[in-house]
């Protein structure tokens, strides 16, 4: 069902980013930002537990949340390809995680009136958590891209790289079409050139350019993904594939 | 501040339910916290809702079996439900649980637009545990667990935790 895919859409967003972020748990650049990118991580698999428990709910019979966390193929995966781009150094990390934060925050704005109670719920639980997301790696980007020559000089490596994902982030798939119509899914349609005008001032603040970058393939939404997913669900599921069942 | 505190009518269960430490922050009861939402005896079955602060609390899980071990040990069956609407604020704090909280060296959450003033304009509002100076700059947004910042007194120098302000 379309809703079902919506629904991992955003959950796999959340799970694949959470999963980048918990790769640097004590890898972090410095002790508080160690603890705040785990953090952030924390709360994004918190939402996904949210969107898997409801999602196993619905579909009954032998799905849990952990059979969807855990079993599905690269295929089956919708998260946008930014979401998946190695963390590389910290300026990757940061500028990663603003473009996501600033779409994640106004895309639950939205869905906070989605016609699918369930899905508003979660909506307004995480959207508290991602405002204070967007703080964070928003002060990084202004700190960073405006920084010393060499911080200035790795953000701006770090746009170069992803900047040309971001379009992704509002690819609009038929499924979704469907359920923008029926009041299920939001309508990315709406917030895109907020969006822009947003991370665009960020930019300027912060002394980066977009200039000459054009738009790379991107078709996570539609399952076909860049072979960093590979990689991150050989490890991610690697004890439910190796011990089939596995409980703690 | 009392809008997310609950009424329990059964003493038993009442005292059963503060006796439930939250195990991140123990000086706070689940009650004191706000989480509890709801708590209905049918025969001997003690049904509770429980709403989680921060989506990926690792605590709630805890939380669930603490509670449900405290509500046998008084004879009763108890069946907790995890409830995620309306979403849980630090407004539902109890006045009691913020005393503990500060007596504890956590800074109370302060009100939404205190707070934003804090955490991004790094405004001096949040008053130190130790000595009570605003003198206090933020060190990290996020602090030992997902509900906190760190923050650090310039006079006494002592560092301390705020919980932060989620509305």
């Amino acid at each position: 069902m379309s809703v079902d895919r919506y629904i991992l859409s955003l959950s796999d967003n959340s799970m694949i980013l959470g999963h980048r972020l918990s790769e640097l748990c004590g890898h972090g650049p410095t002790l508080e930002t160690d603890i705040a990118l785990t953090n952030i991580s924390l709360d994004l698999f918190g939402q996904v537990r949210g969107f898997l428990s409801v999602l196993a709910a619905r579909q009954g019979s032998d799905v849990t949340e952990d059979s969807l966390a855990f079993l599905r193929r690269e295929r089956e995966h919708f998260n946008c390809i930014l979401t998946e781009l190695p963390n590389t150094d910290f300026a990757h990390i940061i500028v990663r995680q603003y473009f996501f934060d600033v779409f994640h925050k106004m895309q639950l704005e939205v869905l906070q009136q989605s016609t699918d109670q369930d899905i508003a719920a979660i909506a307004v639980k995480s959207l508290k958590e991602a405002k204070y997301h967007e703080r964070f790696s928003q002060s990084w980007m202004l700190r960073l891209g405006d920084g010393t020559e060499v911080s200035h000089a790795k953000m701006q490596v770090a746009v170069n790289t992803l900047y040309p994902y971001v379009h992704e982030l509002f690819d609009l798939t038929e499924w979704e079409k469907e359920l923008i119509e029926s009041g299920v899914a939001a309508d990315t349609e709406t917030i895109k050139e907020e969006y822009y005008r947003l991370i665009h001032q960020t930019l300027a603040q912060a002394n980066l350019s977009t200039d000459g970058l054009s738009n790379r393939y991107a078709k996570g939404k539609h399952g076909m993904h860049t072979e960093n997913l590979g990689f991150i669900l050989a490890e991610f599921q690697y004890m439910q594939r190796a011990y089939p069942q596995m409980e703690w | 501040m009392v809008e997310g505190q609950i009424h329990i009518e059964d003493s038993v269960i009442k005292a059963a339910l503060e006796s439930v430490p939250d195990p991140e922050v123990p000086v706070l009861t689940v009650l004191d916290l706000g989480v509890v939402r709801s708590v209905k005896l049918k025969g001997n079955t003690v049904y509770v809702d429980l709403t989680p602060t921060y989506s990926g609390c690792p605590a709630m899980d805890t939380m669930a079996v603490d509670i449900s071990q405290a509500l046998e040990a008084k004879g009763y069956q108890a069946i907790i439900n995890l409830v995620l609407s309306p979403a849980w604020t630090t407004d539902w704090i109890s006045e009691n649980g913020r005393k503990k909280l500060e007596e504890y060296g956590i800074a109370a959450p302060l009100d939404e637009l205190s707070d934003k003033r804090a955490l991004i304009d790094g405004d001096r509002v949040v008053k130190c545990t130790n000595c009570q100076s605003t003198n206090t700059k933020l060190i990290s947004q996020f602090g030992s667990t997902a509900c906190k910042a760190l923050f650090q007194c310039e006079d006494c120098l002592e560092p301390f935790d705020y919980f932060k302000c989620l509305k």
